[in-house]
């Protein structure tokens, strides 16, 4: 047995998969050492390890990416194996050798194979020479325009020039026929002299409809390697990937024991143990064919989107890794390996698709994802927050279905499931995508979300009985008191005049007048610009969910308010509604003096600061800059004026609203005279 | 405990015509109530919200918690009087929760003349107050007025409960720690700025609510400065400079939401001494009270009718049931309050009213609230009856009703004439609350009554001067006095001039009760010491 192996488990990882880590470690019976940095102390991780170590402050390059910290916090708990999870030190040979050095077991492959795959160039050629195919090129010296298309014929047209310096399109061309290469490669040099200053281009087949397929391989150390199939991640944005699935849709078998082979092959060639991920770029504008699968890189770790293999094998990989590193044969051969259905991930993140995705950390003021119609991995809680300091991932859900459209159906209905209030999630985006026509038929490549990227982030329009619903919830009529006293149960009791109260609410822009008259007990006339709506509170459900009755239609909803905004989540949709009227009547009071001072406008470390005590800065003038969420915000001198008090300094972790510097009041009285 | 069992029918020709006269009432009171609730009028009300201001009816609805009942209070004073210039007595009354505390809410309607003080609006603002003090009720003062009406400043300014006795209250309240609150937001004008700088804490609208003992005019044409109102008495000035207010608000919205949070630090805690029981609704519909209330005050009744669709599950202890029949007591409890109900089902005799001096006796001893239900012609005249004693005899119920320290709650769902309104907890003895239906009346005598004394009284005078009186004269001056009668004890009449805290719609009788004890339990029920009984 593993227990018998291994005694404690250290994982030097955050989130959720050091929560999924865990899992299964507590399952096989060992001990679990979390360790923290200051902004996780109180996170999920921690509290459910048996034991947690603090690594540092809550940049990763001071916590998380600490080895010698890792490493103490190992030998301070006893731990005898450490698993690095995904991410952070995941890939880093000399944390797998200092792991080693300090008589500890790390989970994963020898540093030797992560330093092999690590450069992804010499992998290419490690490949190559290992006869998996790569992308076919000339990446050599000659640059003549006759040689270049020599090349290029050989190569097999279409082909992609690119300028060696390159980035950002610039200096790329495509190239469908001979006839045009010349034209073309004279465009791309000077586009990459102006650019880059160096007009050297090399040549490669251009991958068209591009997917991106993976193969998860799994080496023992008695020299068995086998694959476990393959995952599609080609919805990806940014080479983000968004939603993966298992298996591959157009997959056939003999097509899988043709790439699952050269996988095996990759990892044999740099003798690796544990489990691996080999990505493939297909090229698949004439559907999925052997000979259009080129290696790209491989990924030495357990990757994010393992459990849509775990859900079409049966198998805990975290289990195959801690047997693999305790020393155990692979549990099964290759031809054991059974697959069954069909599974997606679908990973939600804290973000905004209406902005760019930028990140939106924040205090998770509700969550309640899908139970039972998915597998749900998550390393938050409802009241926990969101971190700026680290990957935005909220929770992974994964569907199993028999076939792609019912894994897909499940996926649909845990999505609706998915009811967050807090930070702004990409949920209506994966909804979006789920219900794309063209994922939906499996006709799938890298280049889908960008191309209908506005489609996939349009917001949809709260129905009327929406607003009326957050009407009567951002009155806070949803929660009346509790008590026998007539004051509590005779709610908006009137003599004469039935009680009457507006409600403005903002979507998007838009904004909502309301007018509510009381219409009986928990029941009232919701006005709005088109006419009346009768609704009724009637006693709701579980877990904050309100259940209001428009005639004969009953609702189900679930509203939060947080952060002066009001997010209703019903019927699988999530409407954010600004509430102008808190914020007008919040109770702090009114403070004229605030001009005199700069706040932080958001949580994060202080990058730059410009202002020095008692000196005498004019209206505009930049004093301090803060780094939060990757982005730097520069802030400047509210007035003219002399600057009191410099409250931080450079490296500072500050709050929201937390003050920078104090401006002299400016009808300071003087000296006199 | 037992459960009564009404007989009369809830349905047929009665029922209908009892409900159809019922609903004529109502359906005049909800006009009257209508009127008042319209304020100014739509083109004040429009001036109003085009200053960012709220209306006053917004404004105690935000400063309400949500869901939270309004138990106001006048809502019918100045009905009909003034020329109809001062509805609601430009003033809004009641009894709210703040913050999960029941406050008095004393708001100005500025669309109604500037919110000045007619003589009914200070009589009104000191009603609103003494329900206050005597259940100790902390106020909350939304001010928005110009300070006192002056073409009727004789009735406003000098009396002791004219205008200068709402400041007489606010210090004597404030130092029974019963908190005043005052939101500035608009004029507080002369001796409306004692309303805030009496208060224990106050509250401004910046470049809205002013408060200066003499406005720009006064002061240019007393001193001739030129000053701005903002600059000379606006909420900078006063919350950064003067003092006199403590907390500077963005406008209204938030105003209301600084005094919330000055009730939410009162640090008070409601203290229900008394033991309450799970609440149950009537056996029987309430919905009935139309159609079994006889439409006429003539048309006798059994009272129980009416007990059974105001109390929790109908069930009423009745106490003395085979004595004195013409006053029925018992015990019952109104929204889990327990309570002594003392009801009319005909005139006082000696016996009814030492049935009701001994029932008082028993709910002072106990702590018990009292709630009269007066539908009552007066006590019994006659030889006979004088000989009796029964003048003596009303003394104690008179004297037992008047020193009870107990909650009283009055409703006169009937006639309340004479005597009978005394005994019965009128007005005049001080009641925590006072409500009327919109078929009662109320005067010295009925209208028939006083036809006939005066009549009489005519009739000797023109036969002592050797003249005669005409039957078809004599019916027309009888006429007189009978539609004297009948508009001055009409309900209307009454509630205008404040007599009561308001009509209601019998059928909400019994929510009415129960949110008037509940805020009457505020205060503490002090010990009972009983005046002599005249044996």
């Amino acid at each position: 047995m593993t227990s018998q192996m291994f005694k404690t488990l250290l994982i030097a990882n955050r989130g959720e998969i050091a929560c999924r880590v865990m899992r299964t470690s507590k399952r096989l019976g060992l001990n679990t050492v979390a360790v923290y940095s200051d902004a996780d102390r109180d996170a999920f991780h921690v509290a459910t390890a048996d034991a947690a170590y603090r690594l540092g402050p809550a940049p990763a390059a001071e916590s998380y990416l600490r080895i010698d910290r890792i490493i103490a916090a190992a030998k301070a708990s006893g731990a005898d194996a450490i698993h690095p999870g995904y991410g952070f030190l995941s890939e880093n040979a000399g944390f797998a050798e200092a792991v080693a050095a300090a008589g500890m077991t790390f989970i994963g492959p020898p540093a030797s194979a992560i330093r092999a795959m690590g450069l992804k160039d010499a992998a290419k050629t490690l490949m190559q020479k290992a006869g998996v195919p790569v992308v076919p090129g000339y990446h050599g010296d000659k640059q003549d325009a006759a040689a270049l298309a020599k090349e290029a014929a050989k190569i097999g047209y279409p082909v992609l020039i690119k300028a060696r310096a390159g980035g950002g399109g610039k200096g790329m061309r495509r190239v469908d026929r001979p006839e045009d290469f010349k034209t073309a490669l004279e465009g791309a040099q000077r586009e990459a002299q102006a650019s880059f200053g160096d007009a050297h281009v090399l040549i490669e087949r251009y991958v068209a409809k591009p997917r991106h397929i993976e193969v998860q391989v799994f080496a023992d150390t008695h020299g068995n390697v086998i694959h476990l199939g393959e995952r599609d991640c080609s919805l990806q944005r940014r080479h983000q990937k968004v939603i993966e699935e298992a298996p591959a849709p157009g997959m056939t078998p003999e097509l899988r024991a043709s790439v699952g082979d050269i996988a095996v092959r990759a990892a044999k060639a740099i003798s690796y143990v544990g489990a691996g991920t080999i990505e493939f770029i297909a090229d698949t504008s004439q559907g999925l064919r052997t000979d259009a699968i080129y290696f790209m890189e491989m990924n030495t770790r357990l990757q994010v989107e393992h459990p849509v293999t775990e859900a079409i094998t049966g198998l805990d990989l975290v289990e195959w890794q801690l047997r693999v590193a305790a020393g155990e044969p692979l549990p099964l051969t290759q031809a054991q390996v059974q697959l069954d259905g069909h599974a997606f991930e679908a990973r939600i993140y804290a973000e905004d698709p209406a902005r760019g995705f930028l990140p939106s950390p924040g205090t998770l003021a509700f969550l309640a994802l899908p139970d039972g119609i998915a597998r749900v991995d998550t390393g938050v809680r409802q009241g926990d927050t969101v971190s700026p300091f680290y990957d935005p991932l909220i929770a992974k859900v994964i569907v199993h279905g028999e076939t792609r459209a019912a894994a897909l159906g499940k996926m649909a209905s845990a999505l609706d499931g998915c009811r967050i209030a807090g930070p702004v999630t990409n949920v209506p985006f994966l909804q979006a995508l789920v219900n794309h026509a063209g994922f939906q038929q499996g006709d799938v490549d890298t280049g889908l979300i960008e191309r209908d990227l506005q489609m996939l982030t349009s917001q949809a329009v709260p129905p009327r009985e929406v607003v009326a619903i957050a009407a009567i919830a951002a009155l806070r009529l949803t929660h009346p008191p509790a008590g026998p006293d007539p004051w509590s149960t005779l709610t908006d009791w009137r003599h004469w005049d039935p009680a009457r109260r507006t409600a403005h609410l903002e979507f998007n822009g838009a904004r909502f007048d309301l007018s509510l008259t009381g219409a009986g007990k928990s029941a009232y006339e919701v006005a709005d610009a088109t006419g009346t709506l009768a609704a009724t509170l009637l006693d709701g459900n579980a877990g904050g969910e309100e259940r209001i009755a428009f005639g004969d239609r009953i609702i189900s909803a679930t509203p939060v308010e947080h952060d002066g905004k009001l997010t209703i989540h019903t019927g699988g949709r999530t409407y954010v509604f600004g509430l102008p009227d808190r914020t007008s009547s919040d109770d702090a009071e009114e403070d004229d003096a605030v001009s005199d001072r700069v706040m932080s406008p958001m949580p994060g470390l202080v990058k730059v600061v410009h202002a020095r005590r008692g000196a005498r800065v004019t209206r505009g003038q930049p004093l301090v800059v803060i780094e939060a969420m990757k982005m730097e915000y520069t802030m400047t001198a509210p007035r003219d004026g002399k600057i009191a008090d410099v409250a931080v300094s450079l490296g500072d972790n500050v709050q929201s609203g937390a003050l920078l510097l104090a401006l002299e009041p400016e009808h300071a009285p003087g000296p006199g005279g | 405990m037992s459960v009564l069992k009404p007989s009369i029918p809830t349905r047929g020709e009665t029922f209908d015509a009892n409900k159809a006269a019922h609903e004529k009432a109502l359906a005049e009171v909800r006009a009257a109530a209508d009127a008042a609730f319209d304020g100014g009028g739509k083109v004040a009300q429009e001036r109003h919200v085009g200053r960012n201001k709220l209306l006053p009816r917004e404004r105690v609805a935000r400063l309400l918690d949500p869901g939270s009942p309004f138990l106001e209070v006048g809502t019918f004073a100045a009905h009909g009087m003034y020329g109809g210039d001062c509805p609601c007595a430009g003033l809004i009354t009641g009894v709210g929760r703040v913050s999960g505390h029941e406050v008095m809410v004393v708001c100005n309607d500025a669309t109604v003349k500037g919110g000045t003080y007619y003589p009914m609006t200070a009589k009104k603002h000191l009603r609103a107050q003494e329900i206050a003090e005597q259940n100790r009720l902390p106020c909350v003062y939304l001010v928005d007025s110009g300070g006192a009406n002056l073409p009727n400043q004789d009735e406003v300014f000098a009396d002791r409960d004219h205008f200068g006795r709402v400041f007489f209250n606010q210090a004597n309240m404030s130092a029974k720690g019963i908190a005043q609150i005052a939101v500035v937001m608009g004029a507080c004008t002369a001796g409306g700025a004692y309303v805030p700088a009496m208060s224990d804490e106050a509250i401004i609208v910046k470049n809205q609510g002013t408060i200066y003992l003499a406005g720009p005019p006064l002061v240019k044409a007393a001193t001739g400065e030129i000053v701005t109102a903002e600059d000379l008495g606006g909420g900078d000035v006063h919350t950064r400079l003067s003092g006199v207010a403590d907390h500077l608000a963005r406008d209204d919205a938030h105003a209301l939401a600084l005094a919330r949070r000055a009730i939410a630090n009162l640090n008070r805690v409601k203290r229900v001494d008394i033991q309450m029981q799970p609440v149950e609704e009537p056996l029987y519909d309430p919905e009935e009270l139309l159609g079994i209330v006889p439409a006429g005050l003539k048309t006798p009744y059994d009272i129980r009718e009416v007990i059974a669709r105001i109390v929790d599950g109908s069930r009423f202890d009745e106490f003395k049931a085979r004595y004195a029949t013409t006053l029925v007591c018992g015990f019952a409890h109104i929204h889990g309050v327990p309570v002594g109900i003392i009801a009319n089902n005909g005139v006082l005799f000696s016996e009814s009213a030492l049935k009701g001096a001994h029932f008082v006796e028993l709910c002072s001893q106990r702590s018990i609230p009292l709630v009269f239900l007066q539908n009552i012609t007066g006590f019994m005249v006659g030889r006979q009856y004088e000989a009796g004693g029964i003048a003596k005899d009303g003394a104690k119920l008179v004297t037992a009703v008047a020193t009870s320290q107990v909650p009283k709650i009055t409703v006169i769902v009937g006639g309340s004439f004479g005597a009978g309104n005394y005994g019965m907890c009128g007005r005049a003895y001080s009641p925590r609350f006072l409500w009327t239906w919109p078929n009662s009346r109320i005067a010295v005598m009925g209208g028939e009554q006083a036809a006939g004394v005066l009549a009489s009284v005519k009739r000797a005078g023109i036969e002592r001067g050797g003249k005669t009186w005409s039957p078809n004269d004599e019916a027309a001056f009888k006429q007189g006095v009978v539609d004297q009668f009948e508009t001055q004890g009409h309900p209307l009449y009454a509630s205008a001039r404040l007599w009561d805290d308001g009509i209601i719609d019998p059928r909400k009788t019994r929510d009415v009760i129960g949110l008037s004890l509940s805020a009457s339990l505020n205060a503490p029920i002090p010990e009972t010491r009983f005046g002599v009984f005249r044996m």
